[in-house]
């Protein structure tokens, strides 16, 4: 039996899945706590295993042989150059939320729920068939609506929200799928998916229900319910095929006024949930605006920007996630002075914050920069809007940094440093932020992989010689649905 | 004898020596391990000696070898070659950047060392030095960048720790605010550089310096870009410029600055960070060669800000703003010359201007015992005499001039009243149509934040 024998990609869906019925019987809440935090650890270890054995990790320490990976799932689940780092990518954050949840919550905290919004996602991320995309992506809804519930805050801004996406999404696929035309679809039925894509990604004006899951779920689970960007991922895997330039040119321009939008709005929230949820908005929004450039260097910093934004936003909700378990809800009206109790945690924010806004060193400076000079080659004016909205994001984060951590002696009664575990996360995190910043090429390379392959497949660059197609796990192609 | 490894050698470790400075102390930052003062103050020693000691050498070496320009390629950071699009690292040393270098190192080393007693003991020791490495990488990096990418890497590290110092006795709102207002003005300034430098690395193919001269060393290089393209390319660099430098209208920030600790702003606002913008008209002279209206303007910028900074400096009532507002007069005077095509004047009076104001702000603490030295040296008072503007002038002209300075000819308040607050005042109204509409969709109040109680002030006040 060889590493490649194994299916890791499933077992990277079933362990948390199994983890999560298996939780259902634990009453204990700190025995739970440190079970869910092994299947977390188990799920990131097969996850990063189906990544390196795939071949898609750039300089792969195993040697990948793609066609002998094992499926179970006859290519249903697969794993290609684009989803390659996201799965692993979205198995590390529900480890580094498990890691950085503190002993004092789990009361609030339903790990079982946790682990099977972890399997949903991961599976959401391996689908290659579209049905089951869009399956899926209902299917991860159903956490979130229970936190709202177990909170006695109305859903109804949300599951309106939710609904219509995957009503639009389900309608507009069918009537795709129906034409089965070589040519361009119908205008509607592309208008259709794309709504429903654009309500799932947020996108301003219906971007509503993203605030309102910030403001009435818990941190944690919106977290994780929109970091992993699985609307991004159905944008990609549905609409990227079908558009044609012109629907995909108003994709850019929808998510880049999006994000000028919520950089905008960013500067004048006044509670930090909500800022953080815009900032992520803003970045979130700039995949889209990178898929809509549709050339070689803006599809890479798109797919860029999506594992910068995941990284360091990511951390930077962590960090917020840890002040919030400490002092609650957070008033960003007022200085709090955190920075001499949590030094490092302060840190950590400016870094992360500064990371999604690409500053040099981290890992968003190459993607952001790769972006602007993707948009300047096809649009020049809108390289100039990604660069205000930066701007706009730039001074929100250190407007956020001072409000937080500086501009007041902060007394308290009890100690509120960070614990080990949070610790661990945020060094974690920090390091991949500043490896991905000091050594992008690996990265980029491994993201231009996917984004020629993306662009081949949609017939924009020529198509691959048979010889040198790579087929992974199941014989799906990287951006083939069914 | 063949010197080029040692020249290879010596090149790398100018920034080999800030860079370990600056990995040292963030990692020390990272892991929350209290380096002990004597070891921040040795490593920070030893790293400007090593830069300094090989930035002379170099110099040497140039001067005997008539060797005027040495590029050393570290290779691709970043490369898709299929795309034609690289970002190399590259340094450079040449006539504009070997002078500057060893300005930096040198004044860096002054200010260490008087940083090093004035803040013993400070809580925020280690922060200020963390800080202070991050700065010199910063300024080493955007002096010696061969490529517009990795001038930009330093200038925002300039930027992020000017902030951050500024902002240095960080229990206090005031530092903070005002640390806020600086980032503000940068990040507008590094918006207008970022679209400078994509400009050029789209048209030209690369943002190499080398490519953008054309012809020749720096200063007789001439550029291959259109005028057009230079027009629209040294609007930007311009705007980059007068943000980091404080040219007007983005003169407000430089008093506010001053609320750092000495050091910081003698290093900053009176040496080194100050002088930024013209550096970076000065590297990017052979476009502004290219286009008579980008001159034109730069000179203009220029004058005004002299005249605007000589007579706000004279209404000061504190002596940190004073100086600040001096070295303001001189770098409007330094980027007049920079547009009237000079290359090495310009140079010249920055090396000059950034040592005088390094010791004057050094010495601000201590300026009335001076003064008690001075008079009692020549056994009287100070002469008080009415200047030649006071003579000529009425005293409704004067009063005028005075309320002129006052306000800083109310560069802040036009900022404020047209530019900030009507920014915010539209997105605020877009957050209350939100409201109305998530509180629609939900039936009742849909903003638990609206419980989360706010006690002090609004976000104009922070910029």
């Amino acid at each position: 039996m060889t590493f490649s024998s194994i299916p890791w990609l499933e077992l990277a869906i079933l362990f948390p899945m199994i983890g999560a019925i298996w939780l259902v019987f634990v009453h204990e809440h700190d025995t739970a706590r440190s079970h869910q935090l092994t299947f977390s650890w188990g799920t990131f270890i097969f996850a990063s295993m189906a990544w390196l054995l795939s071949g898609g990790a750039p300089e792969s320490p195993i040697n990948s042989d793609p066609e002998r990976m094992v499926s179970l799932t006859d290519g249903f689940f697969a794993i290609d150059d684009f989803n390659a780092p996201l799965i692993p990518l979205a198995a590390l954050l529900w480890l580094m939320t498990a890691l950085g949840t503190l002993g004092t919550k789990p009361r609030q905290f339903s790990f079982s729920g946790n682990l099977l919004s972890e399997a949903v996602t991961i599976a959401t991320l391996s689908c290659t068939n579209a049905w089951g995309i869009i399956l899926l992506l209902g299917l991860a809804v159903i956490p979130p609506y229970f936190d709202f519930r177990v909170r006695g805050n109305s859903p109804r801004v949300f599951l309106i929200h939710m609904l219509l996406s995957l009503g639009m999404i389900t309608l507009g696929w069918s009537m795709i799928d129906a034409e089965n035309v070589s040519g361009p679809h119908s205008t509607f039925a592309v208008a259709l998916l794309m709504g429903g894509i654009f309500i799932r990604c947020g996108v301003a004006p219906a971007h509503c229900w993203m605030t309102d899951l910030f403001e009435n779920a818990s941190l944690g689970s919106s977290l994780l319910f929109v970091t992993p960007m699985t609307g991004a991922y159905a944008a990609v895997r549905l609409l990227f095929p079908v558009a044609t330039s012109d629907q995909l040119y108003f994709v850019m321009l929808m998510g880049l006024a999006t994000s000028v939008y919520a950089g905008g709005m960013s500067l004048v929230q006044t509670e930090a949930r909500r800022f953080f949820c815009y900032l992520f908005l803003s970045h979130s929004a700039l995949v889209l605006v990178g898929l809509g450039v549709a050339n070689p260097i803006g599809i890479t910093a798109a797919l860029s920007i999506w594992l910068s934004v995941g990284l360091a936003l990511a951390g930077f909700g962590m960090t917020l996630r840890s002040l919030e378990a400490r002092l609650g809800r957070l008033s960003l009206r007022e200085y709090h002075g955190l920075y001499e109790h949590m030094p490092r945690v302060a840190v950590f924010f400016l870094l992360t914050g500064l990371a999604s806004v690409g500053f040099p060193g981290t890992v968003g400076f190459v993607a952001t920069d790769l972006l602007v000079d993707g948009a300047v080659q096809a649009y020049p004016w809108i390289g100039m809007l990604v660069v205000v909205a930066a701007t706009l994001n730039g001074i929100a984060v250190v407007h956020a940094y001072f409000r937080l951590f500086t501009g007041h002696r902060h007394a308290v009664s009890i100690p509120i440093r960070s614990r080990p575990r949070e610790l661990t996360a945020v060094l974690v995190m920090s390091s991949l932020i500043l490896l991905g910043g000091i050594v992008p090429q690996p990265g980029i390379a491994s993201r231009y992989a996917a984004a020629t392959e993306l662009l081949k497949a949609k017939g924009v660059l020529p198509a691959p010689h048979a010889s040198s197609e790579k087929h992974r796990s199941g014989d799906k192609l990287s951006v083939s649905v069914e | 004898m063949d010197f080029q490894p040692v020249l290879t050698l010596l090149c790398i470790l100018v920034i080999l020596a800030p860079a370990t400075l600056f990995a040292l102390l963030g990692l020390a930052a990272l892991f929350a391990h209290q380096l002990s003062e004597n070891t921040v103050s040795r490593a920070t020693r030893v790293a400007v000696i090593v830069g300094l000691l090989a930035s002379i050498s170099i110099l040497i070496s140039m001067l005997s070898t008539g060797k005027h320009h040495v590029q050393l390629d570290l290779g691709h950071w970043v490369i898709l070659s299929d795309e034609h699009f690289h970002f190399n690292f590259k340094i450079l040393f040449d006539r504009l950047s070997v002078p500057f270098a060893i300005l930096i190192f040198s004044l860096c080393g002054t200010i260490g060392g008087f940083a090093n007693s004035y803040l013993h003991r400070d809580p925020g020791y280690r922060r200020f030095f963390f800080l202070f490495s991050m700065f010199l990488m910063g300024m080493i990096a955007t002096c010696l960048a061969g490529t517009i990418e990795t001038l930009f890497a330093g200038w925002e590290m300039v930027g992020l720790s000017s902030t951050l110092l500024v902002a240095y006795f960080q229990e206090r709102p005031s530092p903070v605010r005002n640390g806020a207002r600086v980032w503000t003005i940068y990040r507008v300034a590094d918006a207008a550089f970022l679209i400078a430098a994509v400009a050029l690395h789209h048209h030209n193919g690369q943002g190499d310096f080398d490519g953008l001269a054309g012809v020749g060393d720096w200063p007789e290089g001439l550029a291959t870009l259109p005028s057009d393209q230079a027009l629209f390319i040294g609007l930007m660099l311009l705007i980059a410029a007068a943000g980091k430098s404080a040219l007007v209208p983005f003169s407000g920030w430089l008093p506010r600055a001053m609320e750092g600790p000495t050091p910081s702003s003698a290093i900053f606002y009176g040496a080194l960070s100050v002088h930024l913008g013209a550096f970076l008209l000065l590297r990017a002279s052979p476009i502004l060669e290219e286009s008579a209206f980008v001159s034109a303007a730069v000179l203009v910028v220029g004058v005004v800000t002299a005249i605007f900074a000589a007579l706000t400096g004279r209404v000061q009532t504190d002596i940190k703003s004073a100086l600040a507002y001096a070295s303001l007069t001189q770098v409007g005077i330094i980027v007049a010359e920079i547009g009237l095509g000079y290359r090495l004047l310009p140079l010249a009076h920055i090396m000059g201007h950034a040592c005088l104001r390094t010791l004057q702000l050094l010495r601000a603490p201590t300026l009335i015992h001076d003064y008690h030295e001075m008079e009692n040296a020549i056994g009287s008072h100070l002469s008080n005499d009415r200047s030649f503007w006071r003579r000529a002038l009425s005293a409704r002209s004067r009063a005028w001039f005075y309320r002129f300075g006052q306000q800083r000819a109310y560069l802040d308040a036009f900022l404020n009243e047209f530019i900030v607050r009507p920014f915010l005042s539209i997105f605020r109204m877009f957050d209350t149509w939100e409201r109305r509409w998530t509180d629609f969709l939900s039936g009742g109040e849909s903003r638990v934040s609206d419980r989360v109680m706010p006690t002090v002030e609004p976000i104009e006040k922070t910029l």
